[in-house]
């Protein structure tokens, strides 16, 4: 039963490249590992493993499947050592051919360091690290659906010229914050916006009261926050207390998604602007796929990150399809940045030398209680950022596949 | 009573040497250097009675150093380790001069605020990478000739670290200094009017203790070839303490079966996603109400129980005959 459209895919191969398949093992397996218990559970987890096997399906339905595809997953517990031992362990034992989403940036840098060693496939979607696509990156690694820069530089950018020209930045101080405050800060001032000042809280921290209330009183239309997580669900709550987006500030957050949102809620998430590279909400074929992904996710909408997820496993499927190998990964990743992307997802995008996968990005609004319809019916669009800017410039990003070539 | 200790630890390397030809190595070298950790560990808490709580700042900021040292400053490995083990050592010296003024609750707070410190450093400071951590550490030739690239390799050398260290632990427990660490753990009172300086040997046992986990720490920065804020966090110091407890404190193998129980959950059963560490809270739990002594020392009590049984009865026979 199973080797029959193996058969085909292989006899079909040796039509179109003149090369017979060749899938190690017999089999395409394809590993999601993610944070399946800690704080990105939600943005990741299952989700993202649905999304992987949900692309396979898809895929198999429209073109004949080139092999069988398997569908695996791991909780890398956002530890690095666990991470790196898994990434290990599956491509020497287990037979893992690409392993896929990966959020927390010291995992995300592990396993594409291991995925260059062991010449396989790392497409990272949840991962926010730029450096991926910078310093660390390698021909085997893809960043799919979002990196800080494209977050920081588009939140700067748009918001300037949406109005917001004057801003405070709410910082943590630690390497992490102090990048994010710097991009944003750059994009700020090359479009014609001022900083005001800018206040630095400890990692992690409990109560923002004194810095929020400095922002408040700096005047500034935009109060930044260069802070992630915790911390940045705490500040969106004490802000909300102090009223400050009803005062007729507004907030932007730079590293936020849905489920940050919904975890907040409406009431107190109101008003809060940030770049997502997606959205549930946009058009039909996004709708009929949060449609899909609800009906088997207790009526969850998908995160970005897990539309990124599935957009990146039908890229990929592609490529070894028409392969008709998934042997080598660098030839592999190579052949993805040779093609078009194209799902009913994402919509049309392309890769780029460095690893970048680029496409539109959107500076949303979050509605008022009153403006929304229902649970996770939560964005307006306030600008998108086409494409071309969305992203680092590739020769900023100080890769060395890119001096190279 | 005779010790089994040294055939049981001949039987226990014995079986190491052959393990990867069923086992993945990378994981075994990770259990090893959790190992070695929850050895130094156990040093302290199952013989000196000290329980620490910030036992993590040994082991990853000698990662770090390790770490760094080989990637940045071109070190071989060995130099990395060595490097490593000795900021650990001095580390140990400051913060167990610090901490062994107090006892109990007041000992663990002052580990725990001083590890504290150790990660906020590490968070701040350029050269950890911050949240990044160090990646890519290479693995170049150890003593410029043995290619540690090669997993196996690699796990030879481990096991080599692995058992020195715990040879130097067992050493120590067996010697007249371990006898009066225990004399401390059993009564300090009674340890000072015998005359003893007990806070030098309360010092010299943390000290050991801090140089073994830098020892475990800076190997596993050349095994997983990152050093990362996993390993200073105060989590990490936690997690020792729940495979000394789970393998049984104050035992001398206890500590090496509480490693291999936890780590093989947490890579084994990593496929039960959120599950691992609902099941690892649940083993706790059953260990702490059930098997209070641990897994090794539950053993350790039944044979001895066994064996006092056996020799009460041979007694009795003899009586009667």
């Amino acid at each position: 039963m199973k080797l029959k459209p193996f058969l085909l895919a292989a006899s079909a191969s040796v039509l179109a490249t003149a090369a017979h398949a060749e899938f190690t093992g017999g089999v395409i397996k394809i590993g999601v590992l993610n944070d399946q218990s800690g704080v990105y559970a939600d943005l990741s987890g299952q989700g993202s493993v649905w999304a992987a096997k949900k692309a396979v399906e898809d895929y198999c339905k429209e073109n004949q499947c080139p092999a069988k595809i398997e569908v695996i997953f791991a909780d890398h517990q956002n530890k690095p050592d666990i991470g790196s031992n898994i990434a290990r362990q599956w491509y020497d034992v287990d037979g893992v051919d690409v392993i896929v989403d990966v959020p927390t940036s010291s995992v995300a840098l592990a396993v594409n360091n291991i995925t260059k060693e062991k010449n396989k496939v790392h497409l990272n979607s949840t991962g926010g690290t730029s450096d991926l696509t910078g310093k660390a990156c390698t021909p085997n690694t893809i960043h799919w659906t979002y990196d800080t820069w494209a977050l920081a530089n588009g939140t700067g950018t748009a918001l300037v010229k949406t109005g917001g020209d004057t801003w405070f930045f709410l910082t943590a101080d630690y390497a992490f914050g102090h990048a994010l405050e710097r991009d944003t800060a750059a994009a700020v001032e090359k479009n014609g916006g001022k900083v005001l000042g800018k206040v630095r809280h400890p990692f992690p921290g409990q109560d923002f009261s004194s810095f929020l209330l400095q922002a408040q009183s700096s005047g500034a239309k935009v109060i930044g926050l260069a802070n992630a997580g915790g911390d940045t669900i705490n500040s969106v709550k004490q802000a909300a207390e102090f009223g400050i987006v009803q005062g007729g500030q507004n907030l932007a957050a730079l590293l936020m998604f849905i489920t940050d949102v919904h975890a907040l809620g409406l009431q107190t998430a109101q008003g809060l602007v940030f770049t997502e590279a997606w959205y549930w909400d946009m058009n039909d074929q996004t709708r009929a796929f949060a449609e899909e992904f609800a009906a088997a996710n207790n009526g969850a909408k998908p995160s970005m990150t897990q539309a990124g997820v599935y957009s990146a496993v039908i890229h990929y499927l592609k490529a070894v399809h028409e392969l008709g190998s998934d042997a080598d990964g660098a030839k592999v990743v190579e052949k993805m940045k040779s093609m078009p992307t194209e799902d009913r997802v994402f919509g049309k995008g392309h890769i780029r030398a460095d690893g970048r996968k680029i496409h539109d990005m959107y500076l949303f609004e979050v509605k008022k209680p009153e403006e929304s319809k229902g649970p996770w019916d939560y964005y307006k669009l306030r600008a998108v950022i086409p494409a071309d800017q969305a992203f680092r410039p590739i020769e900023e990003g100080e890769c060395p596949l890119v001096k190279k070539g | 009573m005779k010790s089994y200790d040294m055939p049981i630890f001949a039987a226990l390397i014995a079986v190491l040497l052959f393990a990867p030809l069923a086992l993945y190595p990378v994981f075994l070298m990770k259990v090893l250097c959790f190992a070695l950790f929850a050895v130094a560990f156990n040093l302290l808490i199952g013989y000196v009675g000290l329980l620490s709580f910030g036992h993590a700042m040994f082991f990853g900021f000698a990662a770090y150093i390790s770490a760094y040292t080989v990637k940045s400053w071109g070190w071989s490995p060995e130099f990395g380790i060595l490097g490593g083990t000795a900021v650990a050592m001095l580390m140990g010296v400051v913060a167990g001069s610090i901490a062994i003024r107090r006892q109990g609750i007041y000992f663990a707070m002052v580990t725990l605020a001083l590890a504290q410190m150790v990660f906020f450093f590490c968070l701040q400071a350029p050269f950890t990478g911050g949240e990044d951590g160090i990646q890519a550490v290479p693995r170049r030739p150890m003593f410029g000739f043995l290619d540690i690239s090669n997993d196996l390799v690699l796990y030879y050398v481990v096991l080599v670290i692995f058992a020195a260290g715990f040879l130097i632990i067992h050493r120590t427990i067996h010697s007249p200094f371990g006898q009066v660490l225990k004399a401390i753990r059993e009564n300090e009172q009674r340890a000072v009017s015998l005359g003893y300086k007990i806070d030098h040997y309360k010092l010299m046992a943390f000290v050991i203790s801090a140089t073994l986990s830098g020892l475990a720490g800076a190997t596993k920065a050349i095994v997983f070839q990152l050093a990362s804020l996993t390993d200073v966090t105060w989590q990490m110091s936690g997690e020792v303490v729940l495979m000394t407890l789970v393998g049984g404190m104050g035992t001398v193998f206890g500590p090496i079966a509480g490693a291999a129980v936890i780590i093989t959950m947490q890579n084994y059963l990593a496929g039960f996603g959120e599950w691992v560490l609902v099941i690892q809270g649940v083993i706790f739990v059953v260990t702490v109400l059930l098997f209070r002594r641990g897994i090794v020392g539950e053993i350790t009590a039944y044979l001895r129980a066994r064996s006092a049984a056996k020799a009460a009865a041979a007694a009795g026979a003899a009586q009667t005959a």
